[in-house]
């Protein structure tokens, strides 16, 4: 746990040397409007880019989000199953597992899965 | 003893992170040689000997290029998310499975899960915080991906966890030593490649980056240390996931010579794909993700609970 935690900071140290390195080695900036302005092929920016996005986008981590954290109720699972009674386990996660399939097919079912309308 | 023991993984884990650097920095090389070789035409040949050098000329070339400093960003995040992005895709490689001076952990699968799951950050912090319509657009595109497929990578994962019972990769091993899974189980081979050329946004699936639509998608805004940092990043996830395609259905002898040879090829795959395959389009991409890939790994799953049911009721 310890050396892993150090062996992170290592990392961390080596990547940011290098960034840093970057920053230092390419110091002839010459800081102009033109240059960092968005880039958009040569056009003035006429909007703010901070742009409201689809709500496709959105439908769709929530789909992801469910299945997140159903993923994350699986993965203790397979070991629990060295400790616990045999037939539930096989009940409740043969159960868990058919409620997720048929959950995906009732979301395919009513249209969510669908990119454009 | 202890502080022995200690010092030797963090010895090997540098090496390790050393040895991923320079093989990402050749890897750049191998795929600029073979596209160019599939579009009949040389690659990179000039620089030292046969363009060996080449990747290093292009790191200095990177690193010396000027920084631009966007107007109406939110810098310090889009300063740090190129080195975080680096430093998820290095750290992810702490669980390569080893005998011995490198950590083998027992949960190897959900810190390999863990890892790929904070790589969607640094895509959107990177894409949102550079002020750019392109950028903004290119990483909302790479995270919807990136997010869809992760379901289905998940539960592949899981599947075969449920099938050789443990999340230590090391386990895939010992379950290989006479056949490997590639054979047995190849539809699943055939997924999880596909999922893995679209976790790590390549090219049939690299709508991120898609050109002809966004300029460079998320990282447009990136000049020199960002943009190399971004790259390597990316490179390393690749070389990752096909160390992971080889450990899971390649006999995972990674002692062997012949892994790495493995490996290697697995990498050169995601090159030919760039080279032989069209860009796909969106919605079909999420409707590979849903629609398919997820049914068929939910399914699988169900099958192979039932077969480890199956196993452990009679042996």
């Amino acid at each position: 746990m310890f050396s892993i935690i150090l062996i992170a900071s290592l990392i961390l140290t080596i990547v940011t040397i290098v960034m840093f390195l970057a920053s230092i080695l390419s110091k002839k900036a010459l800081i102009d409007r033109e240059k960092s302005s968005p880039f958009e092929c040569g056009f003035d920016p006429k909007s703010s880019s901070r742009l409201p996005f689809s709500l496709r986008f959105f439908l769709i981590t929530i789909i992801f989000l469910i299945f997140d954290v159903e993923i994350a109720l699986i993965l203790p699972m397979i070991i629990i199953l060295k400790f616990s009674n045999i037939f539930i386990w096989t009940f409740t996660s043969i159960i868990f597992i058919l409620i997720l399939l048929i959950g995906l097919y009732h979301e395919w079912n009513q249209g969510m899965l669908n990119w454009s309308n | 003893m202890f502080y022995m023991e200690f010092i030797l993984s963090l010895i090997g884990s540098l090496l390790l992170i050393i040895c991923v650097l320079v093989s990402v920095a050749f890897l750049t090389l191998l795929e600029r040689k073979v596209l160019g070789y599939i579009q009949i035409r040389k690659g990179p040949n000039k620089v030292g000997l046969m363009g060996i050098p080449q990747p290093f000329c292009d790191a200095i070339k990177l690193f010396t290029k000027e920084q631009t400093y966007p107007l109406l960003s939110n810098y310090l995040s889009y300063y740090i998310s190129p080195i975080f992005s680096l430093f998820l895709s290095l750290f992810v490689w702490m669980c390569m499975p080893f005998f011995v001076k490198l950590y083998s952990f027992n949960l190897g699968g959900l810190f390999f899960l863990c890892c790929t799951s904070l790589g969607v950050y640094t895509v959107m912090i990177a894409g949102w915080s550079s002020n750019s319509n392109y950028a903004l657009l290119g990483g909302l595109r790479a995270v919807a991906q990136t997010i869809s497929y992760e379901v289905s990578l998940a539960l592949i994962l899981l599947s075969f966890v449920f099938l050789i019972g443990s999340y230590n990769m090391m386990y895939f091993f010992y379950y290989q030593i006479y056949i490997w899974f590639l054979i047995i189980l190849f539809p699943m081979a055939l997924v999880w490649l596909t999922i893995s050329l679209a976790e790590t946004n390549r090219t049939p699936f690299d709508f991120a980056e898609g050109e002809s639509e966004l300029v460079s998608g998320f990282n447009v805004e990136y000049s020199s240390g960002g943009f190399a940092l971004i790259f390597m990043a990316e490179y390393a996830s690749i070389l990752f996931m096909s160390m992971l395609f080889c450990v899971i259905f390649l006999g995972c002898d990674v002692f062997n010579l012949l892994f790495y040879v493995k490996l290697t090829f697995i990498s050169f795959v995601f090159i030919w794909a760039r080279g032989t395959l069209p860009r796909f389009r969106y919605d079909k991409l999420m409707y590979l993700a849903w629609k398919c890939f997820l049914s068929f790994s939910l399914n699988y799953l169900l099958f192979f609970i039932g077969f480890k049911i199956l196993l452990f009721s009679f042996l």
